[in-house]
């Protein structure tokens, strides 16, 4: 079974290629069997690879794959590998499976579509891409996928080129994250530096030998893996782009804006556990990058009129929770997280693609109200999803975040835990907001506009993921002291042996002269007590409501309400406008930058660069033309320049 | 007998004679002539040596010069002929047109 692995992206670099080069010729219905085909095919194999996987013995759970040697250069050398092990096959279950119902949905979406072939071409590299970065087991083949997410990323949100706005999104979404790649490409070379190899068993094997507790060099490397990862994942400083990445067509904000790619951070973040959790400064900066996010992200997604743009919102605050998360160490809790926002999350922005499908492309919840009667299948799985998302006992977003937010508290501190709780009261508020001002209450729909139902193609794909977003708190039911079967399945690759970290590293550090204290990492870190587990389960469900009966009275009850507390306060203008990041970042990194590039294109290199090259080719046309003299045509000149010349000769030898 | 100085003066001033005949002359024929006066000063002295040294390197030699000479007329001549096609003159100072 596990011989398979390569197969499992190889499926969707076919599909790509098919759909890429023929896909004008094999015909619409023929180009989403292909681009389906190929993503089923591959979760096919997953779930294969999954039984394989788990025929081993936890402790044996790691497979790699050699395809080739791929860069060798001296002592540096790099194998296109595949690694499966728990934390890859969970990321590979829920890219295919997830992708899989998002590309079914894109056939019914992308219906009316001219370059059909060219979106699932896009949507199938997605996948190839993503599927790497994933399955590489070694930090190079990541960095592949890395790109390549972020490349078929810019593909599809400039999907409609043809809007102004679309390609600026796509250009704003490809620059911000490269100031992540950057950050990323230089942990890579760190970790190189210092280790003298980018595998990740070596690599990670050879992190208690080399690096000291909190030392710099950890701090460094972990740093900038993680400004890399609040690039791709949206974190403060850099979500601003996924906002506007809104302009892609809906399913794309699926798949690649909410449930994968933008967790490649929290994936990044996972797989280089030991290198984070020996650098107790960044989890300390992740934990709070993360809650802040949530935290800010939530108020803005309260303001926003765009349906689109509250799910995005959302999404940039529930990545926020997984940081969080990993962040105070849970890290369980924020795959745990991770994989049941990915079901409730993928289900939120089909709902909504369904809503503005049926819609004629009106995006704006002013324009909606009311729709639960036209909408009776979105209207049912959006809720189920929101209700999930919420945090409403027993659905899955319950169980995750619960957990996220215990470990907040008993493993962090409590700011932390306030960030967290005030968001997921936040979180549930703007979500009802979005639910009843869609689909409750007057109809403010446009009477031009006749709203309909999707068909069969693009509801299934819903119920199935609001079915999953119900069940999927399953995996991670706590067992009050105990682990549930997702930490158990997870144990082999966030095992830390700190034993050996605290042994070196107190060495290192009485060898440099400094005194260690460090005997606090090896007390076993006890299990939480029930009462308290119990006690913020209830809170939790509390704040939920509490968020819930709020967006009622304010958008059901008295919908005059919210205009009548924020009409002409400063503070909600603010938020309206984003907390006006997107004009500071303007202000003081766009501006400067092309005012100075403009500078050096004007002066530097049209004027210096440009002036010395052409003065160059002046000064030499100049001489030649000087020169050119002498060539007169007439023969009598050439033999007297001859004689000349062999009587200096004459002069000279003797 | 008569001493080398004498053939290499003659042959310098034949040698000389030809230089200021292709440095002065205008018309085509007769700096082609003054070449060959030079060529052949160039052999007398080659003779002169040879006798002068008691060896016939000297006469081989002029014997080659005579043979490229004679090359060197056919060829010559071909090309002022065709020169001769384009315009009508033997006039050198008139062909100057194989310049930039």
């Amino acid at each position: 079974m596990l011989s398979l692995t390569w197969l499992v992206p190889t499926f969707p670099l076919i599909g790509s290629i098919i759909n890429g080069f023929w896909g004008l010729k094999i015909g619409k219905d023929n180009v989403g069997k292909v681009a389906c085909g190929s993503v089923i095919l591959s979760f096919i194999t997953t779930v294969l690879i999954l039984f394989g996987l788990i025929g081993l013995p936890a402790e044996n759970r790691i497979y790699e794959q050699v395809m080739f040697d791929w860069i060798v250069a001296g002592d540096f050398a790099v194998q296109w590998a595949y690694q499966v092990d728990p934390l890859s096959m969970v990321m590979m279950l829920v890219i295919t499976g997830v992708g899989s119902l998002i590309h079914i949905f894109s056939i019914g979406y992308m219906k009316e579509e001219y370059s059909y072939y060219r979106y699932f071409a896009y949507l199938n590299l997605f996948m190839f891409a993503m599927l790497i970065l994933v399955m590489g087991s070694n930090f190079l083949l990541m960095f592949i996928g890395w790109e390549g997410v972020g490349c078929c990323s810019y593909f599809l949100i400039g999907y409609y080129f043809d809007k102004q706005s679309a390609c600026d999104a796509a250009t704003k979404a490809f620059i911000v994250n490269r100031v992540g790649d950057f950050a990323f490409l230089l942990a890579v070379m760190f970790i190189f530096y210092i280790f003298g190899t980018i595998d990740y068993t070596e690599v990670f094997a050879a992190a208690p030998h080399k690096l000291i507790y909190d030392g710099e060099i950890a701090i460094i490397i972990t740093g900038f893996l993680f400004l890399g990862a609040t690039g791709k994942s949206a974190q403060i400083p850099l979500y601003t782009w996924l906002p506007d990445a809104m302009e892609g067509p809906t399913p794309v904000s699926a798949l690649i804006h909410a449930a994968t790619m933008v967790t490649a951070g929290v994936y990044l973040v996972v797989r280089c556990n030991i290198l984070f959790m020996m650098a107790p400064m960044t989890m300390m900066a992740v934990a709070f990058v993360g809650g802040g996010t949530a935290l800010l992200a939530a108020t803005i997604g309260m303001t926003q009129w765009d349906i689109k743009r509250v799910l995005a919102y959302s999404t940039v605050s529930q990545i926020g929770y997984m940081f969080l998360g990993c962040g105070v160490g849970a890290f369980t809790a924020a795959i745990f997280h991770l994989i049941t926002h990915a079901f409730f999350k993928a289900c939120l922005f089909l709902g909504s693609g369904s809503v503005i499908h049926g819609m004629h492309h009106e995006q704006d919840i002013r324009k909606m109200g009311g729709l639960k009667k036209h909408f009776p299948k979105t209207y049912f799985t959006f809720l189920v999803s929101t209700l999930a998302i919420a945090g409403i006992f027993p659905l899955s977003g319950f169980f995750s975040k619960d957990e996220i937010l215990l470990h907040s508290l008993i493993d962090g501190n409590i700011f932390l835990w306030g960030m967290g709780i005030t968001g997921a009261l936040l979180t549930a508020f703007y979500m009802f907001r979005l639910v009843f001002l869609t689909f409750h209450g007057e109809s403010r729909v446009d009477p031009d506009v006749h709203p309909h139902e999707s068909p069969d193609i693009m509801t299934r794909p819903l119920m199935i993921l609001a079915t999953l977003a119900a069940v999927g708190g399953m995996l991670g039911i706590p067992l009050i002291h105990g682990w549930h079967v997702l930490h158990n399945w997870l144990e082999p690759v966030l095992f830390i042996d700190w034993q050996t970290i605290v042994t070196n590293s107190t060495r290192m550090m009485e060898e440099h002269g400094h005194v260690a204290h460090l005997s606090h990492l090896l007390h076993h870190k006890e299990h939480p007590d029930a009462g308290l587990e119990v006690a913020l389960m209830f809170l939790s469900v509390g704040v939920a409501i509490t968020g819930i009966v709020g967006a009622y009275l304010c958008y059901i009850k008295y919908p005059k309400l919210p205009e009548t507390l924020t009409d002409g306060q400063w503070g909600y203008e603010i938020v309206k406008n984003k907390y006006m990041v997107d004009e500071i970042y303007d202000e003081t990194i766009v501006k400067p930058v092309v005012q100075g590039s403009r500078l050096l294109w004007k002066e530097a290199d049209a004027k210096a660069i440009d002036g010395t090259v052409n003065g160059v080719a002046q000064i030499i046309g100049w001489c030649s033309k000087q020169a050119k003299q002498f060539q007169s045509g007439y023969v009598r000149n050439y033999a007297l320049s001859m004689i000349i010349g062999f009587a200096i000769l004459l002069l000279v030898v003797f | 007998m008569v001493p080398l100085s004498h053939y290499l003066i003659v042959s310098a001033i034949l040698f000389f004679i030809g230089v200021l005949g292709v440095l002065l002359r205008r018309n085509v024929i007769v700096v082609f002539m003054s070449i060959e006066i030079m060529l052949n000063a160039v052999n007398l002295s080659l003779i002169g040596f040879d006798r002068f040294l008691n060896q016939h390197d000297g006469q081989v030699f002029s014997f080659m010069v005579m043979a490229v000479a004679a090359a060197e007329v056919s060829v010559g001549l071909a090309i002022i002929i065709s020169i001769f096609r384009k315009k009508p003159t033997i006039n050198l100072d008139e062909f100057n047109i194989m310049k930039w």
